[in-house]
């Protein structure tokens, strides 16, 4: 049982974790690793979805209820 | 069992001693990406003024940081002042799409294991050793914004006065 404890310690720390050093950050820095590649395009999404569906403020925005967008 | 556990956490971390002010910059050779068929030897370069620039075509700031550097290399090259621009990207295309659109006269290396900036242990990008003409570092920067160039300039020029 401690034997089982002690390699999963060890697999915990020497397993898959991997530092990126801050001059590895080639594949990183690549546009489709963005989490919003295109920003105009999602906020327009997002402007249309709340309008749509009467949800205004329901995608992080402060205010609105109104729907008078 | 403790000392397994020490054994571990020292596995675990990754420390490298980073190059600072007063410390000999790690060696840097290899071909020119700038010029087929030569190559530089920062070891070569001794006696003179060297500016170490670590970066790559998706650093934002290297794109304010070139033409500086550029133009301080134009300007104190009959002096005795070098810049060596350390490559980082992953692909040689990307590297070669961006100097196209900022061009630069200085010498520039590749560093495709990781060796020469593991070696510098560069903690940001860019990032620019400056030694003096006795081969020691002088200065480190780290990261580029407008004052940036001016306090080089100043520091170049103090330098350059120094005896080899």
């Amino acid at each position: 049982m401690r034997r089982a404890r002690w390699i999963a310690l060890a697999a915990l720390l020497l397993a898959g974790c991997a530092n990126v050093a801050p001059y590895q950050r080639g594949y990183l820095a690549r546009e489709a690793m963005a989490l919003d590649p295109n920003p105009g395009m999602a906020r327009a999404l997002e402007k249309t979805y709340s309008a749509k569906e009467a949800a205004s403020g329901g995608a992080s925005v402060g205010g609105g209820g109104c729907g008078c967008n | 069992m403790r000392r397994l556990l020490a054994a571990l956490l020292i596995a675990g971390s990754q420390s490298v001693l980073a190059v600072e002010a007063g410390s000999p910059p790690p060696e840097i050779a290899g071909p020119r990406l700038d010029a087929p068929g030569q190559s530089i030897a920062l070891s070569s370069l001794k006696g003179k003024v060297v500016y170490v620039d670590f970066w790559a075509s998706w650093c934002a700031p290297c794109r304010i940081s070139f033409p500086v550097l550029d133009a301080l290399y134009r300007e104190n090259r009959p002096r005795g002042f070098v810049v060596i621009g350390v490559n980082k990207d992953v692909s040689a295309l990307d590297a070669k799409k961006f100097l196209a659109k900022v061009p630069v006269t200085f010498p520039l290396v590749g560093d495709a294991n990781d060796a020469i900036a593991k070696a510098y242990d560069v903690k940001t990008m860019p990032s620019g050793y400056l030694i003096d003409r006795k081969g020691v570092v002088h200065k480190v920067h780290r990261g580029f914004t407008p004052e940036t160039g001016p306090a080089i300039r100043e520091e170049i020029e103090a330098l350059l006065k120094e005896p080899s």
